[in-house]
């Protein structure tokens, strides 16, 4: 009975400062390649989407994870079992719209950002704007269209950094076969 | 030795896997005396349709004669096989007949086929948020079927004594969410041709027969 085959060989984690400088030097390459912020942040987020749409099969078949039913849990889960899978932190959540189909995510110790200062002139740049990217891609993936954008950069001079998530409708003709 | 094959459904319900692990041995060769007691019908390919006799089963085609393979209706040297078959100077006769193994069109167009099916039985369900087809039992086998919540089918087809195929799916989802999507060349949906995705999957296929674990059927292990 050995049950070593279930478990994986989860040894394989890097250290998280070369991930942090990878995505350093992308976002800087980026700046190179484009002539405004704007750009940048929309390659960024473009990225982010494309990375998400394949992350979200390894955030579910690692975690057990069922079907959200409101958006309070899907909260939940991105903050408490998302973030803290791939990126080692659990964001907070506030900011609650009375409909409760919006919130914010406080990243305050947001390690993608730990080291970067931006250059001067590119006031416009969200640093972390990859992360947009992913979670619209990756809730996408499970049926649901959500707005994904930065309020506040720490890294901008904001006070903190908030990402707000609007939930915008279910895509329920893509909603697999039994769970209509 | 009690999976046979594997198959990844996408979201549209297009196959982009396949993998036979083990198919149950059903060729049979046998000389026949004139006259043949089994009737073949005679369309693209020729299939036993009555005459059942040593193993030789009703939808078996005729896979050689006389040692020469039969492709479409014909032998190697341009004969046509029921022409040989019927004529009386060629007996004693060696036929070897079996199960014709599936195109891979024919597979595609059966997973595409079961997407609506397991879809319908969701439906068919009196119990609200019922899921679809989950285990189908046949008495030859078993089929086991697992959907994701972003819609993927994971399907293993089985040895009807089978157990503990859950855990199997779900090894087999991570496998493809590691050697299929972390390899950045793939692309969503399209079919899976990762070598690295293969050779983990049969790992996992010979794993999961050697260990107790999955068998139920203390005679496999």
């Amino acid at each position: 009975m050995s049950r070593q085959s279930a478990v994986r060989a989860d040894n394989r984690k890097v250290s998280a400062e070369l991930f942090v400088l990878t995505h350093g030097a992308l976002v800087a390459q980026l700046v190179k390649d484009y002539e405004s912020d704007e750009e940048v942040n929309k390659q960024l987020d473009k990225m982010g989407y494309n990375i998400g749409v394949r992350l979200v099969e390894d955030f579910l078949a690692r975690s057990n994870v069922g079907r959200c039913h409101d958006f309070r849990e899907t909260a939940d889960v991105i903050a408490k079992l998302g973030f803290k899978m791939f990126l080692g932190f659990s964001p907070v959540i506030t900011n609650w719209s009375a409909a409760s189909d919006e919130f914010s995510l406080i990243l305050d110790n947001n390690p993608m950002a730990e080291f970067a200062e931006l250059p001067e002139g590119h006031e416009g740049l969200l640093f972390s704007n990859i992360l947009c990217g992913v979670l619209r891609g990756a809730l996408e993936m499970v049926q649901m269209e959500v707005d994904v954008w930065f309020v506040q950069d720490a890294l901008r001079g904001d006070e903190t950094t908030e990402i707000r998530l609007k939930f915008i409708r279910k895509l329920e003709d893509a909603l697999p076969a039994g769970e209509d | 030795m009690a999976i046979f094959s594997v198959y990844i459904l996408n979201r549209a319900g297009g196959l982009i896997y396949h993998y036979d692990h083990f198919t149950p041995k059903s060729e049979i060769e046998k000389t026949f005396s004139y006259p043949l007691d089994i009737t073949l019908r005679e369309d693209d390919k020729l299939v036993v349709i009555f005459g059942e006799r040593d193993g030789i089963k009703v939808g078996h085609a005729l896979l050689a004669v006389n040692g020469e393979p039969v492709t479409g209706k014909r032998l190697p040297d341009g004969r046509e096989a029921m022409e040989v078959i019927k004529n009386q100077e060629n007996y004693p006769i060696s036929l070897k007949f079996g199960r014709l193994k599936l195109t891979t069109n024919e597979r595609i167009m059966l997973a595409s086929m079961f997407h609506p099916l397991y879809a319908i039985s969701a439906k068919l369900s009196p119990e609200q948020r019922s899921s679809g087809i989950e285990v189908l039992e046949a008495d030859s086998f078993k089929l086991h079927c697992f959907q994701t919540h972003t819609g993927l089918k994971f399907i293993v087809l089985t040895d009807p004594k089978q157990l503990g195929m859950d855990i199997f799916l779900k090894k087999i989802y991570e496998l493809y969410s590691d050697f299929a999507l972390k390899n950045p060349f793939y692309s969503l949906d399209m079919p899976i041709r990762c070598e690295l995705f293969d050779t983990n999957l049969q790992k996992a296929l010979d794993q999961s027969e050697r260990s107790n674990l999955y068998s139920s059927n203390p005679s496999l292990a």
